[in-house]
């Protein structure tokens, strides 16, 4: 199956969800109009970043009675989303997430698991943390959601692995730091390294969507790419520039990486269930 | 600004020095591309097309005008040169020099003037105390030009004089943003000539030009050298003293390095609130200053 995927790489205003909205809306628009399958925006597009004491402000839920989720459920009878925002949930806890929209539905919301709180991160400060990877069901194949940090811990992406994803989804907000001589920005060459390992050893698609654009002198990086599962970029964006790279993914590659290297079939996921329970029960022990 | 007396300590051997900074060494064309955009970004957001900054001919605000010609177009850039009467006419030439290659404009506004009359009634102060009142004096002229300009004050501070507090408060480390403040001077060194400033401003002793005489490394007491490749492994890479001091550098410029950090972190934050409501300003009053921009 081959469909088009669009990554929207932008700067998201900080604590301003109706110019995010529109602006969101707008890229959408030109998605469609370039045949996109299947946009993705990334980590909190609706809000900006460091949203830290706007968090109730800027919150939303994700359904129609949602004034700001309303206009995106029904771009996406067109085609499927993925949007980061800050949720609410019934009893007041604030997350940071990424839901996937299709055909006028909500068909997964994913809750950001690891939230970081060294150096400039200050995530679990302002938010509530997810409880877990699952992958689902899209009308393109299984997919699974991270959201940053998630992807920098290798049982997440391992997890939605297991859970059946073919398509590993990082929306992430990723600032850029660290400018060594003749190298790549520090941080960035630390996640295309990971990345690129994860989609080859576990023979699955990468969909890499970071944000660019400034919040307090801290810029973000960008770099949105595709992986293919066998690990080579199908596509890269350019560092901290706005764009909306849209790409054909054609799932056959799955199979074709598979069969030169069939590390999913054997992957001895019974030997790690049993080993990790081993050591959940010697930790309880303790 | 401080002074002390200590004798400038030098470093065993240059080509160790060498060796000491090189994990300092920074990819220009990164930094470059981060910096012309943020100030680009910051300044926009604000409301603003133009900035305006303290030209003095140095290093740090050479490199400071040609970064910020880059982001807004030299017609959006005003260098302001403000001598004193006792600046060496080299500054002046120099800054005149860095606006004539960048296009820039420039106005020159002498602060003798205003200094004089007020210092007069004081004759007792000491030289840090006439440098402190120049540094603001300039920071006035800066902030009121600003206006006349519809400008913001871009920042012409490095990461070792914000790290050591070699600094005026209020004064030349007044400003809306601060594009150079993350750069020791070994790494604004390196952008200055990447950049194209003029090779005679980076190759001079650096000097704040409060007095005749005055350079930054006399007054410190240690060479920026020093500082920088001390400063960069206690703070960036995080290694304890003794770590710094086993490689091989001088214990005193250690420990007088992480005194002066230590000493002068008032100049780094905003004044402490007396809290004594729910919420406050400053303490669990929490946003970003690009708050809905």
């Amino acid at each position: 199956m081959k469909f088009k995927l669009a990554l929207a790489q932008f700067a998201p205003r900080l604590g301003d969800v109706e110019a995010n909205l529109q602006r969101i809306l707008d890229l959408i628009a030109q998605a469609r109009r370039q045949g996109a399958d299947l946009a993705i925006f990334p980590e909190l597009a609706l809000s900006g970043y460091y949203v830290k004491d706007l968090v109730a402000d800027v919150a939303a839920r994700p359904s129609v009675e949602d004034p700001h989720f309303a206009p995106l459920l029904a771009a996406s009878r067109d085609l499927d989303l993925v949007i980061g925002f800050v949720e609410e949930d019934a009893r007041h806890r604030y997350y940071i997430a990424a839901a996937y929209l299709s055909g006028g539905r909500v068909i997964y919301v994913h809750r950001k698991v690891y939230l970081p709180t060294y150096r400039l991160f200050d995530d679990a400060r302002f938010f509530a943390p997810g409880n877990s990877f699952r992958a689902f069901n899209t009308r393109y194949g299984r997919a699974g959601i991270l959201i940053c940090e998630d992807a920098w811990h290798v049982s997440s992406p391992y997890v939605l692995w297991m859970d059946g994803a073919d398509f590993l989804i990082d929306v992430s907000a990723s600032p850029g730091y660290g400018i060594p001589a003749n190298g790549e920005l520090m941080n960035a060459a630390t996640v295309n390294n990971f990345l690129r390992t994860y989609a080859e050893l576990m023979t699955t698609f990468v969909f890499y969507s970071n944000r660019v654009g400034v919040e307090d002198g801290i810029a973000f990086w960008g770099g949105s790419c595709v992986l293919g599962p066998d690990g080579a970029p199908v596509v890269t964006a350019p560092l901290f520039e706005e764009t909306l790279l849209v790409t054909e993914i054609d799932t056959d590659a799955l199979r074709r990486a598979r069969l030169k290297l069939p590390l999913l079939r054997d992957e001895q996921s019974e030997l790690v269930r049993h080993e990790m329970g081993r050591i959940a029960k010697r930790e309880l022990d303790k | 600004m401080i002074l002390w007396g200590e004798p400038a300590a030098r470093p065993t051997t240059e080509i160790r020095m060498t060796d000491w900074l090189a994990p300092l060494q920074i990819n220009t064309d990164l930094a470059r591309r981060m910096i012309v955009d943020f100030i680009r970004r910051e300044i926009t957001r604000a409301g603003f097309a133009r900035g305006i900054l303290g030209l003095s001919g140095g290093i740090d605000s050479s490199l400071a005008a040609f970064l910020a010609a880059e982001a807004l177009g030299a017609t959006n850039v005003l260098g302001m040169i403000m001598p004193y009467r006792t600046s060496n006419p080299t500054s002046r030439a120099d800054a005149e020099r860095v606006a004539k290659q960048l296009g820039i404009a420039t106005r020159v506004v002498e602060i003798t003037p205003m200094v004089e009359p007020y210092l007069a009634q004081f004759a007792e102060g000491d030289e840090r105390r006439r440098g402190n009142v120049m540094a603001r004096a300039r920071m006035i002229v800066l902030y009121d030009q600003s206006e006349d300009f519809h400008a913001l004050v871009i920042g012409t501070s490095n990461k070792t004089e914000t790290l050591l507090g070699y600094t005026t408060q209020f004064g030349d480390n007044a400003a809306a943003i601060q594009p150079l403040a993350d750069l020791y001077k070994a790494q604004v060194r390196q952008l200055a000539r990447a950049v194209g400033v003029p090779r005679s401003i980076i190759d001079k002793a650096p000097s704040a030009d409060l007095w005749q005489g005055q350079t930054d490394e006399g007054e410190l007491g240690f060479t920026y050298d020093q500082a920088d490749a001390i400063l960069y492994r206690l703070v960036d890479e995080r290694r304890r003293a003794d770590e710094v001091i086993a490689e091989g550098f001088d214990a005193r410029v250690v420990q007088r390095a992480l005194e002066l950090m230590a000493r002068n972190q008032f100049k780094r934050v905003t004044p402490p609130v007396a809290k004594v409501s729910t919420r406050t300003v400053g303490i669990d009053f929490l946003y970003n200053r690009d708050w809905g921009k």
